[in-house]
């Protein structure tokens, strides 16, 4: 057990005591007992993957406590009422860059969306987002979508979100990871310009820079689930007698760690005259759009070289690598490898080439084993060598261990590993390797390094690697500083470390940043004016109990959600275009007139008796007849290939034995694959038939007596000619409305739960009722909208003729879009990825709406199961109010009770999605 | 290209679907349960139908002719009276209602031809028109046979011999079954390329196979073989254990070809997934445009409506789906036991239709996977 309690004496913000955590069968966090100081600067430090993340996800309330206890400003934080009185007390930045943020919205709808979710008012709102904004430089990208930010301004928005609502707490997680080192100083100089306001404010830090933790007033070193040890920055290093942070952490790591540890030297690369260049770059430009991603960039880097590349995450590094590698063709300017022009055909190249993506893009759900292998096979490493080469290159990057185990299992530092051992499966001559060591620890770094220096001093390898750290950039060969899509410098480490005066890389690094920054005016960090922010109205938020029901929070969703929605004009499009078109083809298409039918005649008669039969049916508007059967061979070859639907045979001597009165027997065959088309034409077939003998009965002058005993008079009710369009159309409304609003709201939830943004909503007091709805709420207007554009199309350009009240058709499509986007967010809260809420939507609705709902056969005929279906399914009762309002003149009181299953349906699916959603993770 | 990288790519797409528990269940649930459901729902066009009966004569013949209506086919006919029946077919209770005026049977057997009126409900035209036909049947024969004790009638000899061939009792659920089957082969054929594909791009590890020496064509085939196996086996496995073990209906023909004609659809809907999934930007864009393609494909192609009755103009661009001459190949060959002699024009429309979009898709491929990495 690690035990770690700071002096007694001082005011904690967070206590923990013997807290464990599990996923699955890994172990997260062993029997961590800590307390937190309250209003200073903590850092926890140590690699990725140690438990950091999972222990400020634990304190924040985002994640589920398993086991242990939390107390957070002294709130029981496994108590969810008391959780929820505190959360507006607390603000999260989860990890990655703009996670929680929503990339197609601007910097003021991001800011704006939290403000609401703390019931600021309009001219709080206002004041807060200027005050902020100016604050952290982001006022002139105001309107920006904050997808197309830096790395760097994207974290001072999401500090922006954060502190909008004047937390006690405030957490981050890497802040400051993926971030250039002029954007992460000046984010640090916010934090420490915004506590200087704020004294009483407790900031907890995740990171993985020691030499930002060097500056915190306490630390927390963690490695493997447990607490090494805890106290002040200068206590560690006269504990452990190091100098740097660092060389302390790898101190105070266990000794079996440590013992893998060496320092890492690269031997200097030889001076060849006459090097062979492994690749240039000339005028390289990369465009988007109006946004120049890439700027003529030019380099030539020789064989063996290890060339460093160093800048912001989106300034075109990834971008300018991908051009290397062929994935994306240049707008302008060209590229060789070994001498050969990018060619994304030229698979030679590619095999000499080794590449390392920023983002894990191994595939998660095959074992690392199989992984190694696949790759192996798709290099075309010779089949006996891929058994020892995967032993070889497992051996070497420490993944012996994890071989039959799938990547999601590891911790982020070992997946990078494992994506770089895949690169290098194939033995290249040249890697390209985006960030390989973001999320490493620093032995694994250092480790990583050495076999960098082996493969490219021993084995000539040319190694092209990207990286935010400065020792490593000091490394290489030769580094260039990448910003805004240019070039800054390129040279030595020591030649660039000694522009400027400056006494380091980063220091020179900095420089070069504010020089370009300035001579394009852009992201300063402005000074902090007369603080106003935390003095005038602290603060309705946090007094009083939060209500269980607060309408402002939703609408803030919904807002969000509709501004998200109005940003992805494709989608909406689709959803209102989709439905037109479905509607003029499901309309037209779908007609339940069988008529055309094919028919051909075996007439072995051949007389004019005969001809006369044949006519009467043949000649019909229903059916088309086709050339004569010759013989029953031809009859069984035509009806086999569904040449014909019907085939008649008029036996020999049937005009002969109908004079003399003698029984006769006409046969007729029907093509009974397709059920209802056959019972359609046994229909036709036997009033034609009935109808000629009574025509042949009045010719022949008994016509009194065969004309009938009865009279029975047909009425058509509510679609008197009996069109189909008439039955159709209002049928068709029902089922659009279903299909598309379903599908809409399906993803809302699961999308936010695979892409990061949910931890909003675990961490604001906002309820899942609250979340719901909102969600909601925007799906059901777009859907209202589409419903009266369908019935503008039913009556003008269908003509199909409205009768009732239009008043309980709109309320009826109200309640039933809100029963089909309801619907949707059911599947969506209860699926766990994507694909399966959209496949379980398509399957979930297509077949009860088209099929069970009584469009073409009444529920009432049904049977088992998807009777059941039927009886309870949303699109049968609007379908009856649908076709109640359209064609049969009815209003409310007539259809009431078509509206009481809608009326209940909405609250019942809304509440199982509430109970399904978890306000924690899990 | 080459095949050994199909086959290990393909196979790293089975082990994908293997490792996502969520989607195989709902796989086998489309194959078994939803068949069955389906099969089980709708025996017959006129099955139960719901009818009433005004009965203002309360004579032996009117209460002949509401005892003739009995299932299957009619629900019990419900006694009701003038004012119900408006009412009771406002609200979608009754497809059908009969009346029979006071004095009926008086009027019947004096010749003086009383007239019964019945009333439809056009709004359900699956069994309006074939219900009507038959109402008017029954009728006609109760009161023939209630009168034929009284005196005779004379009839002319003729009688027609109506058979329906392969499916003699015109059993709904032999088509209902198989065309359930051939929806959802057309459903999962896209989901399982298009959405992967969309998931891949999102998880970056498309652009990660960009840069391996393995080429657009190589990718698009092995989803296209590995995923098309998947749906296949589902599907044969389908037909034998739940169309035909389970539920008993009687298949004809090879099977063998029938197999043969599903993995030509297959290569064209996984094709067609796969083209969906390039002009998507996102998960819910593809969702929607998943429906937008698969309500007409199912609605049109002629597994819900004969496609004969359909205007012409969505008949020939009905011709362009896949799902059309799959439809026709099921029907020929699993009903009708029709050979390759009669269903090659539809295998040559399949491998067309899967050639084009296979082409195009794979010219889009490189292009729109690396623009929206």
């Amino acid at each position: 057990m690690s035990e770690s309690r700071f002096n007694a004496a001082e005011k904690t913000v967070a206590r923990l005591d013997d807290v464990n955590l599990r996923y699955g069968k890994v172990r997260a966090l062993a029997n961590i007992c800590l307390d937190v100081p309250a209003g200073c600067m903590v850092g926890f430090i140590g690699p990725d993957g140690v438990g950091k993340s999972s222990l400020l996800a634990l304190i924040a309330g985002a994640r589920k406590i398993q086991d242990g206890r939390i107390e957070v400003l002294g709130v029981d934080m496994a108590n969810a009422a008391e959780r929820r009185r505190i959360l507006p007390r607390i603000a999260f930045m989860p990890q990655g860059l703009g996670k929680n943020l929503y990339p197609t919205l601007s910097v003021f709808d991001n800011i704006d969306f939290f403000a609401r979710l703390f019931g600021q008012d309009r001219l709080e709102r206002r004041r807060r987002i200027i005050e902020l904004t100016r604050a952290t430089g982001l006022a002139p990208f105001i309107d920006r979508p904050a997808g197309k930010l830096s790395g760097g301004m994207k974290q001072k928005l999401g500090l922006c979100c954060a502190l909008i609502h004047d937390p006690d707490l405030l957490i981050l997680d890497e802040p400051t990871t993926g971030v250039d080192p002029l954007s992460r100083r000046q984010f640090w100089e916010l934090i420490g310009r915004i506590r200087a306001t704020r004294p009483g404010m407790s900031v907890l830090v995740a990171t993985a820079y020691m030499e930002e933790a060097a500056r915190f007033d306490t630390l927390v070193a963690m490695d493997a689930g447990r607490v090494l040890a805890a106290g002040r920055p200068e206590e560690m290093l006269r504990q452990t007698g190091t100098e740097s942070l660092e060389a302390a952490f790898i101190a105070l790591l266990p000794e079996e760690k440590r013992r893998k540890h060496r320092k890492v030297v690269i031997p200097p690369l030889e001076d060849e005259i006459d090097g062979e260049i492994a690749i240039e770059a000339k005028d390289l430009t990369m465009r988007f759009g109006t946004f120049t991603a890439v700027d003529k960039v030019n380099f030539r880097i020789r064989r063996g070289e290890i060339f460093g590349f160093l800048g912001s995450n989106g300034c075109g590094k990834t971008t300018t690598m991908k051009m290397l590698t062929g994935l994306l063709p240049p707008t302008e300017g060209q590229a060789w490898l070994f001498g050969r022009e990018v060619d994304p055909r030229d698979l030679d190249t590619r095999r000499r080439v080794g590449y390392m993506s920023q983002s894990f893009s191994l595939y998660s759900e095959l074992s690392v084993r199989q992984n190694l292998r696949l790759h192996a096979r798709l290099f075309e490493v010779p089949a006996e060598e891929i058994e020892q080469r995967t032993q070889e290159i497992a051996a070497r990057f420490g993944l012996l261990d994890v071989m039959g185990k799938l990547p999601a299992a590891l911790p982020l530092g070992v997946r990078q590993r494992l994506s770089l051992a895949v690169a290098m499966i194939h033995k290249p001559e040249m890697l390209i390797l985006d960030e390989p060591t973001s999320g490493v620890d620093p032995i694994m770094r250092d480790a990583f390094w050495e076999s960098l220096g082996e493969l490219s001093r021993r084995d000539g390898v040319t190694i092209f690697i990207s990286t935010h750290f400065m020792n490593e950039a000091e490394r290489c060969d030769r580094i260039s500083l990448m910003h805004a899509g240019q070039v800054l410098a390129v040279g030595t480490p020591d030649e660039l470390a000694a522009q400027h005066g400056a006494k380091s890389l980063e220091d020179s690094f900095v420089a070069y940043l504010e020089r370009a920054a300035n001579d394009k005016g852009e992201e300063r960090g402005e000074e902090m004016e007369d603080q106003t922010t935390s003095t005038g109205s602290r603060d309705n938020a946090h007094t009083g109990k939060p209500r269980l029901f607060d309408p402002r929070r939703m609408l803030s969703y919904a807002r969000r959600e509709t501004l998200e929605l109005i940003r992805d004009p494709i989608r909406l499009t689709l959803a209102l275009l989709g439905s037109v078109i479905l509607m003029l083809v499901m309309g037209y298409g779908i007609t339940m007139d069988v008529e055309d039918l094919t028919v051909a005649v075996l007439d072995r008669d051949q007389t004019a008796i005969s001809h006369d039969y044949v006519l009467n049916i043949a000649g019909s508007r229903y059916f088309i007849e086709k050339e004569p059967i010759r013989d029953y061979q031809d009859l069984d070859q035509r009806m086999r290939a569904g040449k014909l639907a019907l085939a008649i045979e008029i036996p020999p001597g049937f005009g002969r034995d109908l004079a003399r009165g003698r029984p006769v027997s006409i046969g007729a065959w029907i093509d009974g694959a397709m059920p209802t088309r056959a019972e359609t034409i046994q229909a036709y077939v036997r009033g034609m038939h009935a109808h000629w003998l009574s025509r042949k009965a009045r010719e022949a002058g008994h016509g009194q007596a065969l004309a009938g005993l009865v009279n029975i008079e047909t009425r058509f009710r509510y679609n008197p000619d009996v069109k189909s369009l008439v039955a159709m159309v209002p049928a068709v409304i029902p089922l659009l409305l279903m299909l598309i609003p379903a599908m809409l709201a399906a993803l809302a939830v699961v999308r936010e739960k695979e892409l990061g943004s949910i931890i909003n909503f675990y961490v604001t007091p906002t309820t899942s009722l609250e979340f719901l709805l909102g969600k909601q709420a925007p799906y059901i207007a777009l859907s209202l909208a589409s419903f009266l554009l369908l019935t503008l199309m039913a009556v003008t350009l269908f003509r199909v003729p409205f009768t009732g009240s239009f008043a309980a058709l709109t309320l009826g499509a109200l309640l039933y879009v809100s029963a089909a986007t309801a619907l949707g967010l059911l599947l969506s809260t209860f699926m766990r990825s994507q694909i399966a809420a959209l496949f379980a939507t398509a399957v979930l609705t297509l077949l009860p709406a088209a099929e069970y709902s009584g469009m073409l056969d009444p529920v009432s005929s049904l049977e088992g199961s998807a009777r059941l279906i039927g009886e309870i399914y949303p699109t049968t009762h609007f379908l009856t109010i649908s076709r109640g309002t359209f064609s049969k003149a009815l209003g409310f009181p007539d259809l009431w009770n078509a509206f009481l299953p809608l009326v209940i349906a909405v609250p019942v699916l809304i509440g199982l999605s509430a109970l399904l959603l978890k306000k924690q993770e899990r | 290209m080459h095949l050994k990288h199909v086959l290990h790519l393909g196979v790293k797409e089975l082990f994908s679907l293997l490792r996502d528990p969520t989607m195989l269940v709902l796989v086998i649930y489309v194959f078994t349960l939803s068949i069955y459901t389906r099969a089980t729902a709708i025996p017959e066009t006129l099955h139960k139908a719901p009818i009433a009966v005004v009965d203002e004569d309360r004579s032996p013949l009117s209460q002949r002719i509401t005892d003739a209506f009995y299932p299957p086919y009619f629900l019990a006919p419900k006694v009701i009276n003038q004012a119900e029946m408006d009412a009771r077919m406002d609200a979608g209770l009754d497809t059908f209602a009969i009346n029979i005026p006071p004095e009926f049977q008086r009027d019947v057997l004096a010749g003086r031809q009383p007239t019964i009126q019945l009333n439809v409900d056009a709004t359900r035209m699956s069994q309006a028109f074939t219900g009507s036909g038959y109402i008017q049947t029954i009728i006609n024969e109760e009161v023939s046979a209630f009168v034929q004790r009284y005196r005779t009638i004379p009839t002319l000899p003729v009688d027609i011999n109506l058979r329906a061939r392969f499916n003699p009792e015109l059993n709904k659920s032999w088509f209902a079954t198989v065309m359930g089957v051939i929806n959802n082969v057309t459903m999962l054929a896209i989901v399982l390329t298009g959405a992967a594909l969309i998931r891949e791009r999102e998880h970056g590890t498309v652009e990660h196979l960009l840069v391996m020496p393995v080429t657009p064509l190589e990718i698009m085939l092995s989803k296209v073989w590995s995923m098309g196996l998947v749906v296949l086996t589902a599907s044969a496995l389908s037909l034998v254990f739940v169309v035909q073990g389970w539920l008993g209906v009687p298949l004809q023909g090879s099977f063998a070809l029938f197999l043969v004609g599903t993995a030509l659809h297959l290569f064209a809907t996984t094709a067609m997934g796969i083209f969906l999934g390039t002009i998507a930007r996102s998960m819910p864009q593809f969702g929607l445009l998943l429906m937008l393609v698969l309500l007409p494909l199912q609605m049109l192609s002629g597994a819900s409506t004969p496609r004969e009755s359909m205007p012409e103009l969505v008949q020939h661009i009905m011709l362009a789906a896949p799902n059309t001459h799959y439809v026709q190949i099921a029907q020929a060959i699993l009903f009708r036991d029709a050979g390759l002699e009669v269903v090659w024009p539809q295998f040559v429309f399949l491998i067309l239709i899967g050639t084009i979009l296979f082409g195009f898709t794979l010219a889009r491929f490189r292009k729109t996977i690396a623009s929206m990495g």
